[in-house]
């Protein structure tokens, strides 16, 4: 066990502290220490997807990064995407084409297709597909992730708004 | 575990030289904090370079690129002015897991991390990158080619760091590309990488480096190979020597993703396939 340093981060838009010991990732200190349980433990390695946040704008896996990295950075989580109670678009989606199944990997698919739709309003299914194949889906609802996407990137493509 | 952020590289060279215990270097961590995790790693001290100064930028002047050591392989994707010089070499790195990993991941990340299977490695050694390695006293450059030495084995001494990669200005009429082969479209491992940097003079190829990953303890150089196809203009016969030079060359393992039998054939296939989009970049006409 390491000695705990003090990390000043900004988390969906707000100032936050907490300790944590050095060798501690992100997705554990976010889990644990600042109570944001949308990130999830999948494979703890890198390779599922379900602890995805953003890091200064750039989508990480939160296990393969240090909590301590995250001095004086910007992390969105999925509790960031509704605004005032309301859904974000990708959130309702999901709801609508019944993009989930047990919900575990959802929050990482949610982070994930913001990023992608971020950079590019109106991928095709292929962009869509390539875009999250860091998100493992363990009970392979694979389809109605992308249409959900799909539909969101049309509706907010419609709506103009991002 | 202790933690640091030091704010230049000869600094960092510092901290990792007199360290009794295990120092590990960090920058995009996609490997170093995997091995944390599944503690095939127990790190007493972690360096980490993100703070350093220009170490997250990507430099170009009139000699080439200087792509500094924290630089994800998301920013090279997005740099419009590396991606024309050496579509290859971002290809390769792109290529390297998913959307999440490339918002962290290095090319000395993946130099370093020496896996025969790297997929940067062969397109930076095609490209004739080099490595800026800082150590607590000196600093050198050295060939991309010269840092692996084995897998999991650098010539890195204790203490040194790579601080950035350079990569030459691209010459007129030059192509490279990278093409690996896996039994999954994304987020696998390559069962055969191939590199292929090529440069014509009137339509015929002037000079070429070719360069296989994933078939050899390290990636190879396929002398032979470039010689293959040097003075053609990649018409059949040219390609078929390259391909039987690429499979002669292959020193693979048998594993769950290929045989050996089936690396060897898949080199000489991909070889083909590389070397016409190097050659169609650099602007042949096949």
């Amino acid at each position: 066990m390491s000695k705990s340093t003090l990390v000043s981060t900004t988390v969906n838009g707000d100032a936050v502290e907490f300790a944590c010991p050095a060798d501690e990732s992100l997705m554990t200190a976010l889990r644990d220490r600042v109570g944001l349980t949308g990130v999830k433990e999948g494979c703890g390695t890198g390779d599922c997807g379900a602890c995805s946040i953003s890091l200064d704008g750039r989508l990480v896996c939160s296990c393969i990064v240090l909590g301590v990295e995250a001095e004086g950075r910007s992390i969105e989580t999925v509790e960031g995407l509704s605004q005032n109670g309301v859904l974000h678009p990708l959130q309702q989606n999901f709801i609508d084409h019944a993009a989930l199944q047990c919900g575990i990997c959802t929050p990482g698919f949610l982070v994930a297709a913001k990023a992608l739709l971020d950079r590019n309003p109106n991928p095709d299914e292929s962009e869509i597909r390539y875009a999250l194949a860091g998100n493992l889906c363990r009970c392979t609802g694979y389809d109605k992730i992308v249409r959900a996407v799909q539909a969101t990137a049309k509706d907010m493509r419609k709506k103009g708004r991002s | 575990m202790r933690y640091e952020t030091p704010a230049s590289a000869k600094e960092a060279a510092g901290l990792l030289k007199k360290e009794k215990g295990a120092a590990f270097l960090l920058a995009g961590g996609t490997d170093l904090l995997v091995k944390l995790k599944m503690g095939i790693v127990e790190p007493d001290l972690v360096v980490d370079i993100k703070r350093i100064p220009k170490i997250s930028d990507i430099q170009s002047s009139a000699k080439g690129f200087t792509i500094g050591a924290a630089v994800s392989g998301a920013e090279l994707g997005e740099h419009a002015g590396l991606k024309k010089a050496w579509p290859g070499v971002v290809e390769a790195a792109n290529l390297i897991g998913s959307d999440q990993i490339q918002g962290r991941a290095t090319l000395p990340g993946n130099l370093c991390n020496a896996s025969p299977a790297a997929d940067s490695v062969p397109a930076l050694i095609a490209a004739g990158a080099k490595a800026v390695v800082v150590g607590p006293l000196k600093k050198r450059t050295v060939p991309v080619e010269k840092v692996m030495i084995g897998p999991g084995k650098t010539s890195l001494a204790k203490g040194e760091l790579i601080e950035a990669i350079t990569l030459p200005k691209a010459e007129p009429r030059s192509g490279d590309a990278y093409l690996r082969f896996t039994p999954r479209t994304e987020m696998d491992i390559a069962v055969v990488g191939i590199a292929i940097s090529l440069k014509l003079e009137r339509g015929v190829i002037k000079k070429a480096r070719v360069v296989l990953g994933a078939v050899a303890p390290t990636a190879i150089v396929v002398a032979a190979a470039a010689r293959a196809i040097v003075g053609s203009k990649l018409d059949d016969k040219a390609l078929d020597k390259l391909a039987a030079a690429c499979s002669a060359a292959c020193n693979p393992i048998d594993d769950k993703r290929g045989t050996i039998e089936y690396r060897v054939r898949v080199a000489g296939v991909l070889a083909k396939r590389a070397a016409k989009i190097a050659f169609q970049r650099a602007g042949g006409s096949l």
